[in-house]
């Protein structure tokens, strides 16, 4: 996330409705402008009421500051349902080059890569799917650090938004997940709080292949699951995001 | 479509009817799906409420309910629900359940409206009901099989060759040879038009006439075959040849009322099925010795494989193999008797169980008894008779036989009784019926005389057929019986979830399905007094009587065959895998097509023994 300067630290602590009306009205981005005047739920919003956007992103490596994103996964749902008429997938070209072990992971070629559009030609319409939307991931360090990054970059200014993260949910329900030295010794395996292993729990399918797209999905699914079985369509948005 | 949805695509891909859709069509159906998760126990679909979706289950299970409440199916991954209520009026018919914790897809009605418009496949799946995809799901099977779909005037190259039974033998062999025929009708023509009276066949002149070395004046009508197998000429070819089997003849009258069309003979089907069973059968009667027999007995699995692989059905496989072990039998007694000389009174070695039944398949163990005629004395006759039921079922046994583990053989003593002792034992079993001794007789109830005084277990089935249908008791503790073994309906749903399900990897397709439905089928026909031993055929019997409704009855035999085929296929390929063939099936090594049609038969199963139980539960508690 991006560093709060000095200035900032009075909008940033401000609740997440009235944060997007003071960044709508500071940021300088016609792009981020829009982003905020979308507007953000009141925190008091029942979970069921609100528009998600399960997000995720394919990256080079983990350091926002040093890796670039590959390729990017969405699709728009709320509980009852996720649309896979407004899924989408686009593949993005890397600032840095594609290292060759990521290329096997995210199974995106170099020449997949050659024909990609830099990030910045796809905003647009990224943001045609975040207005108006609390995203959704799994591991928030990930998404929300590297298009902070990526923004700033390319249109010289940083983001922020609540997001629901289904990791933090599954690290929040599993605290001891880590067995003490005796149990491990009982033969108790640690709880994996991973995207494919949670929704092992929930009795959610696995999926074979691995793209973003699928990974968004599968990022809906889960936390749909979670909130059915752990709180309800009635739980603040204010007790979900993080 | 997106390209990254594959995985989606990829599952929707191996189910009906989504497995036959052309690819644009399917990729319309990804594109407009609502993903949704359902936590067990969590209501889907209200009844009434408006209809907009049909749902496919991607994993999980869902109950469906009738508007009564009663449950009316299960569906589980890859089926799909919510169909009647588009089809009608767009309110929800069917209520949903979700079972377990289920994740659907949910295709909006827009996108049903265009399938069902440009896929007649899928039209058609979606409009017909669970029982009645069973039964087009085994006509499209059987249509492949030329055997079930040709009828037996195809077969009737010429005008029948007929003579009056008054003619001499020489007379006979002439005309025979003039028109180049296997066998000669003979006609009685005193009445107004001419009767068929009897046959005649070349092998019927070499047994009967050339080595008795008979008078060439000797009347035909001496050495005729008389009590003639004939066909109705509006049958199928298979079930020529399962008349041929089961009665082992090879020439067959097709009769239009009481006019002959013409003779079918063994080679003209012969022609349709290559390598036929038939061929198996009529090998049998030339082996001069055990060691004959068992070396041919390696072509019976072959025999079977083939069936199977031609799409036989399953009555023609069972009377096949049954035929198959019914000649095995009947050339060990007649060798048996060559070794042994004659029969010192005269017997009835009796088939029971699965050959009686025509329903015999690969891993099968021998059933017999002997029926005695009443002069037998044992201190004179009996070390006879068990020198002759040890060299039978040993022989059996070599042949691929194995022994009865309950001893229900003519070795055993019990087992090898004058006729008068047979009825006082089935009249103890119905007039005293005792759940337990039941249990042990059942196999009885099935019987079939397969050499020497047949007559004697026609007695038998006549005893059985007129005092069964009038002893309520006896029918209500059978039915108890029949009730034990249930269908493992549930299975499917239960099979990932289930607590203890790690030890239930596999189901039995015998014990869990085609006995079950067996046992209940013999119990209706008992009840009506009918005499047929096969299962199809006491369905029938039963569906003369109105006992059942012609729907059930349908039902039932579809389930019976769908049932015994997944069963029957899932030992040809252990056959041919060079794997012991079992009941044993994994339910992920049946195709989505078999399990969801496996389903609607056990359901069938599960139907049938409610009202087996709602039949005679009443009377067990009236009469006891």
């Amino acid at each position: 996330m991006s560093d709060a300067s000095s200035d900032d630290s009075h909008v940033h602590s401000l609740p997440w409705p009235e944060q997007y009306q003071a960044l709508a009205r500071e940021s300088k981005s016609p792009i981020l402008k829009a982003f905020y005047e979308s507007g953000c739920p009141s925190p008091d919003t029942p979970v069921s009421d609100v528009r998600l956007l399960a997000i995720d992103f394919e990256t080079t490596g983990l350091d926002a500051n040093q890796h670039s994103i590959v390729s990017i996964g969405l699709v728009p749902f709320t509980l009852d349902g996720i649309l896979l008429t407004e899924a989408r997938h686009w593949v993005v070209r890397p600032k840095l080059p594609l290292h060759q072990t990521s290329v096997t992971i995210h199974g995106i070629t170099h020449s997949d890569i050659d024909k990609a559009p830099d990030l910045e030609k796809i905003l647009e319409e990224l943001f045609s799917y975040l207005n108006g939307h609390i995203p959704v991931v799994h591991y928030r360090n990930i998404e929300r650090s590297f298009l902070d990054v990526a923004l700033r970059w390319r249109l010289g200014e940083g983001i922020r938004f609540p997001v629901l993260d289904t990791m933090a949910i599954e690290a929040f329900l599993h605290p001891d997940r880590q067995p003490s030295r005796w149990q491990r010794l009982m033969g108790k395996k640690p709880v994996s709080i991973r995207l494919a292993d949670s929704r092992l729990r929930y009795g959610l399918p696995h999926y074979a292949a691995h793209n973003a797209l699928i990974d968004a999905i599968a990022t809906a699914e889960l936390l749909q699951a979670q909130i059915l079985h752990h709180f309800s369509r009635d739980t603040r948005i204010a007790d979900l995001w993080l | 479509m997106q390209a990254e949805l594959i995985d989606i695509r990829n599952h929707m891909a191996q189910y009906q009817p989504f497995d036959e859709m052309a690819d644009d069509l399917l990729d319309t159906v990804v594109a407009s799906i609502e993903v949704v998760y359902f936590k067990a126990g969590t209501q889907i679909l209200e009844f009434g409420a408006a209809s907009s979706f049909l749902f496919y289950v991607r994993s999980g299970a869902v109950e469906i309910y009738r508007r009564s409440g009663e449950l009316y199916n299960r569906i589980g991954e890859g089926e799909v629900f919510g169909q009647f209520g588009l089809l009608m009026n767009r309110k929800v018919r069917f209520p949903a359940k979700a079972l377990e914790d289920t994740l659907v897809y949910k295709i909006p009605g827009e996108t049903f409206q265009h399938l069902w418009e440009n896929d007649d496949n899928f039209a058609d799946f979606v409009e017909i009901e669970d029982r009645s995809r069973l039964r087009s799901a085994l006509s499209r099977r059987e249509k492949s099989n030329e055997l079930m779909t040709s009828k037996v005037t195809r077969l009737i190259s010429r005008e029948p060759i007929s003579a009056p039974c008054t003619v001499r033998l020489q007379e006979a062999a002439r005309i025979m040879t003039e028109n180049g025929v296997s066998a000669l009708l003979l006609t009685d023509e005193e009445g107004q038009k001419p009767l068929l009276k009897g046959i005649i066949t070349d092998r019927d002149l070499r047994t009967r006439a050339l080595s008795e070395a008979l008078a060439s004046e000797t009347p035909i009508s001496e050495i005729m075959s008389e009590d003639l197998i004939t066909i109705r000429s509006n049958l199928f070819i298979f079930e020529a040849m399962l008349t041929m089997l089961h009665n082992n003849v090879h020439h067959l009258p097709v009769m239009d009322g009481d006019e002959v069309r013409g003779v079918i003979a063994l080679s003209d089907i012969v022609k349709y099925e290559s390598q036929s069973s038939l061929y198996l059968v009529s090998n049998i009667y030339h082996q001069q010795d055990k060691k004959g027999l068992k070396r041919i007995s390696r072509d019976v699995r072959d025999s079977f494989v083939r069936m199977v692989n031609e799409d036989a059905n399953s009555h023609m496989i069972g009377s096949a193999m049954a035929g198959i072990g019914r000649s095995f039998t009947q050339r060990l007694l007649e060798l048996g008797e060559e070794k042994l000389g004659p029969a010192p009174v005269p017997y009835c070695f009796m088939a029971l169980g699965s050959m009686a039944r025509d329903e015999q398949l690969v891993v099968t163990d021998q059933d017999n008894a002997m029926i005695l005629d009443d002069s037998f004395v044992p201190e004179k006759h009996d070390e006879y008779f068990l020198a002759l039921a040890k060299f039978v079922s040993d022989g059996l046994a070599e042949c691929g036989y194995t022994y009865c583990t309950g001893d229900i053989m003519a070795t055993n003593q019990k087992w090898r009784q004058p006729l008068r002792v047979w009825k006082d034992y089935f009249t103890d079993w119905i007039e005293n019926p005792k759940a337990e001794a039941l249990l042990n007789s059942n196999i009885f109830f099935d019987l079939d005389g397969i050499h020497g005084e047949t007559e004697f277990a026609e007695q038998l089935k006549a005893l059985v057929a007129d005092k069964a249908s009038t002893s309520q008791r006896f029918l209500a503790m059978m039915a108890r019986n029949a009730l034990n073994r249930t269908p493992p309906i549930g299975f499917f749903r239960t099979f990932v979830l289930e607590e203890d399900g790690k030890h239930q990897k596999t189901f039995n397709l015998k014990r869990r399905g085609t006995a079950p439905l067996s046992d209940l089928i013999r119990i209706h026909a008992l009840a009506c007094g009918s005499r047929a031993q096969n299962s199809f055929e006491r369905l029938k019997a039963i569906g003369n009587t109105k006992l059942l409704l012609d729907d059930d009855l349908g039902n039932l035999r579809d389930a019976l065959e769908f049932i015994s085929i997944v069963r029957i296929r899932h030992q040809a390929l252990a056959i041919e895998a060079n794997r012991e063939p079992d009941n044993n099936v994994r339910p992920e090594d049946l195709s989505p097509f078999e399990r969801s049609h496996l389903k609607d038969a056990f359901q069938v199963v599960n139907n049938a023994q409610k009202f087996l139980r709602f039949r005679y539960n009443t009377q067990v508690a009236r009469n006891v």
